[in-house]
């Protein structure tokens, strides 16, 4: 194997995924890509993304075409410098598909997901990696683990990365026992002390980050940092739009434009995405925890608890992104910490940012967490 | 005071009598309207049946039900139901008991365990065995009654449901109203036996024929047979052997029924008459208390018909309404 | 969380977690439990193909086993309705209508509107539907449209273990009759079924493939048939979106009508006889609402009007195939399949 030849393989975003559709190329063959250019766009049964370069050179094949399916790792292009030989390519290319084939099995071995029980019901979480740090990500209102589907392994590297359902979310128990921020808050610590997780850096989205802030604020000894995506918890204004349409759609229809607002590209929102979220609206209990948690965090498209003025005073350190054109807490509340938190807005993503700008989100919380 | 041979007060003898009255009286009115064609849609009478529906309904509350039949004024009003609201109901009115969308045959009143007259004969029968599960799943004490006629008898859903209910031993009770006909033809031509309790027999139930313009005769025989049921002690059949006063419906010129029938049953079988004199002659009930319930029957009945016919229409809306609970 | 199992254990799942919840809750049919009075086993049989074992044990005298006497025992379901129970009654084959349809037709659809309002009916009338068993014409027809013709009636058939789970809860919660039909063809098909109670309202169709070409209608097993169709269309470069009503009565029209604006092209598949079908019923729906959008005449796949044949060589050619799917729409692109 040259190792001046990088492949590009279709991704595996999340551990349901095995085999992605190539929509498109955004870049010809023959150009020349930086790490982090957005080079092919992909969609998976779950949602549509894009594959961002990992090296830096030319993109010398390129061999996913447009509207096919390919299994997860499979070789859809390779990106070298100009000067390695296009013979070393095409033996680099022929010789490739054995070699994914090998590393298959060891990585599908371990649990998609396991449960602990909790003070605050039965929890779902994945873990991935080992050793410390611990980092646990906390998603927001509505939303599952899989929101970190892009995140998990990236963080990874850094030590061991628990992603948890929160009471009434995703897998865990549906009955949300105190529909508050300190509710969900305690569902976070009792989750750390049922997994022997002494401090751990938290990384909330949305209503998870501000479960994230509450949790530093109350247990600073716990919390090694926070980082905040479009996070609640720093300003009231959000939009009522989502909130209260997420909670009252009961169909397709109606669900998919709510859906669409959290994407800078609503194209994202693939059928699947739209359909797993209903699948998770049905589920008895779901409708009378979310109704709970919008009333007591959103009513009438306010956020009742904003922590930016207790968070300032703290001594944890805070990374703060959003995604710029976030339609349902405002870009401009990444910046009510001042200089008390390093901020990113990331442009072309929206509320979503850690799915829509993957790279862009992994690369800054490492950075975060490391230091 | 004298003393009173009845097993009931005088003013249960009273009440009875007043039902009775009452659906005679809201008959014979039909049939005056029913001519002058204000009244849409045909109607089947039950005068000359009325100690039948009187007689077993006085055991019941409104825990009880029952399933009635196209035949079902008489019941609905022993069944308490509201004799303004049935009057509406027949003029098509939205004052009517089902907002005029069910007419003549299909009057019902849930709350008072009144599940329905029924166009479709011996429909009754599965229906109340559901009743009598339901009163057994629940425990209440509740019995269901199942009314069909003759001509129903020979329904395989009577059959079938005499035997679900033997077989589960639910508080049923199948009423035979046998009035002699079904619809033009005789019992004698169009039933096999001679005898409902030789039928009943082979479900393996207790049957008991009464004469069914004796009150106190189906009184009796109810009494026994509704008790038994709410005790645990399975289903039952009564035969009441019972005279129709008109025809099948109203419009039927009845030319099948043997000359002066209905004449010589109205001197000699009309169960009303019969309840009188035995009351006034043992000197229970006076004279002129029945001719008070008369009375007091006779602008019930007048103010019934009158705010009928003033009653508003169904508004056009009303056609696509109450389909569905949700669709 | 979600696992696999069999649209058959889907059923009973739906089924033990209703009794569960609710205590009005009653199951009744001919055999759903087996060998009642019989001086053997109980729960023997469990449903004639084992849809209900293992519920006995777990609900008792909630389940009842009945003569064979499907007027009686779907009348007393419906009565039983009437006074407050949710009873679910199992006809075994919704052929056997033919014997009880007094007590669904005039009765339990009527009741609500007959009575001015007054009334509710909340009964599950569960019964196997569909061709393929070799059971012949008394044992395999698809009747959905007798029943999607009677208004008061709801009308459900699910096509994989998932909806049937989600449908048949909707169904016991739901305060109309409906008739909930199985196709017996998909009782071991498994997929992902949460372990939770969860509803799947009425009237919402699933787009199980999307597509752009061709919009391909249809329900229970055809379902399936349609998707094997769009993957052979699929090689020939047609992207056919398929929709599963799941619900005949309420229906989705809105689904069905926004994807034929997209596609310009209709093929219904209905395993039910041709005449005043399902199939029919959604091609004259579009043709009057969305004629507009139309680019070819819409086309129904049926089974021929003939009662269901019994010798296997004739079944399969009754029975709507994915080659007469793949047809149909080749004849609204006008292009060839590739061979």
């Amino acid at each position: 194997m040259n190792e001046r030849i990088k492949p590009i393989v279709m991704p595996k975003w999340g551990l349901s995924m095995s085999e992605g559709k190539v929509t498109g190329w955004l870049k010809p063959a023959g150009t020349r890509v930086s790490v982090g250019d957005e080079i092919v766009e992909v969609e998976t049964d779950k949602i549509a993304g894009v594959v961002e370069a990992n090296e830096a050179g030319t993109l010398r094949r390129v061999i996913g075409a447009p509207d096919t399916i390919y299994p997860v790792k499979a070789l859809i292009g390779v990106i070298a410098d100009d000067d390695v030989p296009d013979a070393d390519i095409d033996a680099y290319v022929a010789e490739y598909a054995t070699h994914a084939a090998e590393e298959d099995d060891a990585q599908e071995a371990g649990p998609r997901y396991e449960f602990v029980e909790t003070p605050a019901g039965r929890l779902r979480y994945a873990r991935r990696g080992e050793g410390e740090p611990s980092v646990i990500l906390i998603h927001g209102f509505g939303g599952d683990l899989d929101n970190w589907l892009f995140n998990i392994d990236a963080l990874a590297e850094a030590g061991t990365v628990y992603a948890l359902d929160l009471p009434g979310h995703g897998q865990s128990d549906k009955t949300v026992q105190e529909a508050s921020l300190a509710g969900l808050s305690a569902a976070v610590t009792g989750f750390m002390d049922a997994l022997g997780i002494a401090s751990a850096h938290l990384v909330g989205h949305s209503m998870g980050g501000a479960v994230a802030a509450r949790t530093a604020l109350d247990h600073p000894d716990r919390v090694a940092s926070v980082t905040l995506i479009g996070s609640a918890g720093l300003g009231e204004e959000i939009n009522s739009g989502y909130t209260d349409g997420f909670v009252a759609a009961a169909s397709r229809r109606d669900l998919k434009p709510v859906l669409e607002q959290l994407f800078h590209d609503p194209a994202t929102v693939t059928r699947q995405l739209v359909d797993d979220l209903l699948k998770y609206k049905r589920l008895d209990g779901v409708d009378a925890a979310l109704t709970a948690l919008a009333a007591a965090l959103f009513a009438g498209g306010r956020q009742s608890a904003v922590l930016a003025e207790a968070l300032k005073a703290t001594e944890t350190p805070v990374l703060v992104i959003w995604g710029e054109s976030d339609q349902v807490i405002p870009a401009t509340h990444a910046g009510v910490l001042g200089t008390r938190a390093r901020a990113e807005i990331i442009s072309e993503a929206g509320h979503m940012v850690q799915m829509e700008k993957a790279n862009r989100v992994n690369e800054l919380m490492l950075a975060h967490i490391r230091t | 005071m004298t003393n009173n041979p009845f097993p009931l007060s005088r003013d249960q003898l009273l009440a009875a009598y007043r039902t009775m009255r009452t659906i005679r009286d809201f008959e014979e009115r039909l049939h005056v309207e029913f001519a002058k064609g204000d009244i849409p849609g045909f109607v089947h009478l039950y005068a000359g049946e009325e100690a039948c529906a009187a007689g077993i309904m006085m055991h019941l509350t409104d825990i009880d039900r029952i399933a009635s039949t196209h035949r079902g004024h008489g019941h609905c009003i022993a069944k308490g139901v509201d004799v303004h609201e049935m009057m509406g109901e027949i003029y098509g009115k939205s004052t009517g008991a089902c907002r005029g969308k069910g007419g003549s045959m299909h009057i019902a009143d849930l709350s008072k365990g009144m599940m329905g007259a029924n166009g479709i004969l011996g429909a009754g029968a599965p229906l109340i065995c559901g009743a009598g599960l339901a009163a057994k799943f629940r425990g209440d004490g509740g019995v269901g009654i199942t009314f069909f006629g003759d001509g129903a008898s020979n329904q395989g859903t009577v059959l079938e449901s005499m035997n679900l209910a033997a077989i589960w031993n639910l508080p049923v009770i199948f009423v035979v109203e046998n009035n002699g006909y079904a619809e033009s033809t005789s019992v004698e031509y169009a039933t096999a036996v001679d005898s409902y309790v030789d039928r009943a027999a082979g479900f393996g139930l207790p049957g008991v024929t009464v004469d069914g313009t004796d009150f106190f005769a189906v009184y009796e025989a109810a009494g026994e047979i509704v008790r038994r049921a709410r005790e645990g002690g399975g289903p039952a059949l009564l035969e009441c052997k019972t005279v129709r006063f008109f025809g099948h419906f109203e419009g039927d010129a009845q030319t099948y029924k043997a000359k002066g029938e209905n004449d010589f049953n109205r001197a000699n079988r009309d169960c009303l008459k019969i309840f009188a004199s035995r009351v006034t002659a043992a000197g229970v009930v006076s004279e002129a208390e029945i001719a008070l319930v008369d009375r007091e029957v006779a602008s019930l009945i007048d103010a019934a018909v009158e705010s009928a016919k003033g009653a508003p229409l169904p508004t056009p809306r009303e056609l696509l309404t109450d389909v569905y609970v949700a669709y | 969380m979600a696992r696999k199992i069999s649209y058959k254990q889907a059923i009973n799942e739906a089924l033990d977690l209703e009794m569960r919840r609710d205590p009005t809750v009653i199951v009744l049919g001919e055999d759903i439990v087996g060998g009642a009075g019989a001086p053997g086993e109980i729960d023997a049989w469990g449903g004639v193909l084992g849809v209900t074992k293992g519920l006995h044990a777990k609900h008792g005298n909630r389940l009842m086993d009945t003569p064979l006497s499907e007027s009686a025992y779907i009348g007393a379901a419906i009565g039983a309705a009437a006074c407050g129970m949710r009873p679910v009654a199992e006809l075994m084959f919704l052929d056997f209508m033919g014997v009880c349809f007094d007590q669904i037709l005039n009765q339990a659809a009527k009741f609500k509107y007959m009575f001015g309002g007054k009334a509710k009916t909340p009964v599950v009338i569960r019964a196997m539907v569909g061709a393929g068993f070799r059971a012949a014409a008394q044992h395999s027809q698809m009747l959905t449209p007798m029943f999607t013709h009677v208004p008061g009636l709801k009308v459900v058939c699910p096509s994989n273990a998932y909806d049937a789970k989600g449908l048949l809860i909707q169904s016991i919660r739901d305060d109309d009759p409906v008739i909930f039909c199985e196709h017996k063809a998909l009782y071991g098909a498994e997929c992902d079924v949460p372990e939770e109670s969860y509803a799947i309202p009425f009237a919402e169709a699933n787009i199980v493939r999307e597509g752009k070409d061709v919009t391909i209608v249809s329900y229970g097993l055809t379902v399936h048939r349609a998707l094997d169709a769009a993957e052979k269309l699929a090689k020939s470069g047609v992207q056919a979106e398929v929709i599963d009503l799941r619900t005949l009565s309420p229906i989705d029209w809105d689904t069905v009508v926004e994807s034929v604006e997209n596609t310009g092209r209709l093929v219904v598949v209905d395993e039910a006889n041709p005449r005043c079908s399902i199939a029919s019923d959604v091609a004259s729906y579009v043709a009057q609402n969305a004629f507009g959008a139309l680019k070819a005449a819409p086309q129904m796949v049926t089974a021929p009007h003939t009662p269901v044949p019994f010798s296997p060589v004739l079944e399969d050619l009754y029975i709507p195939s994915a080659d007469a799917i793949a047809a149909a729409v080749n004849k609204t692109t006008a292009r060839a399949l590739a061979a």
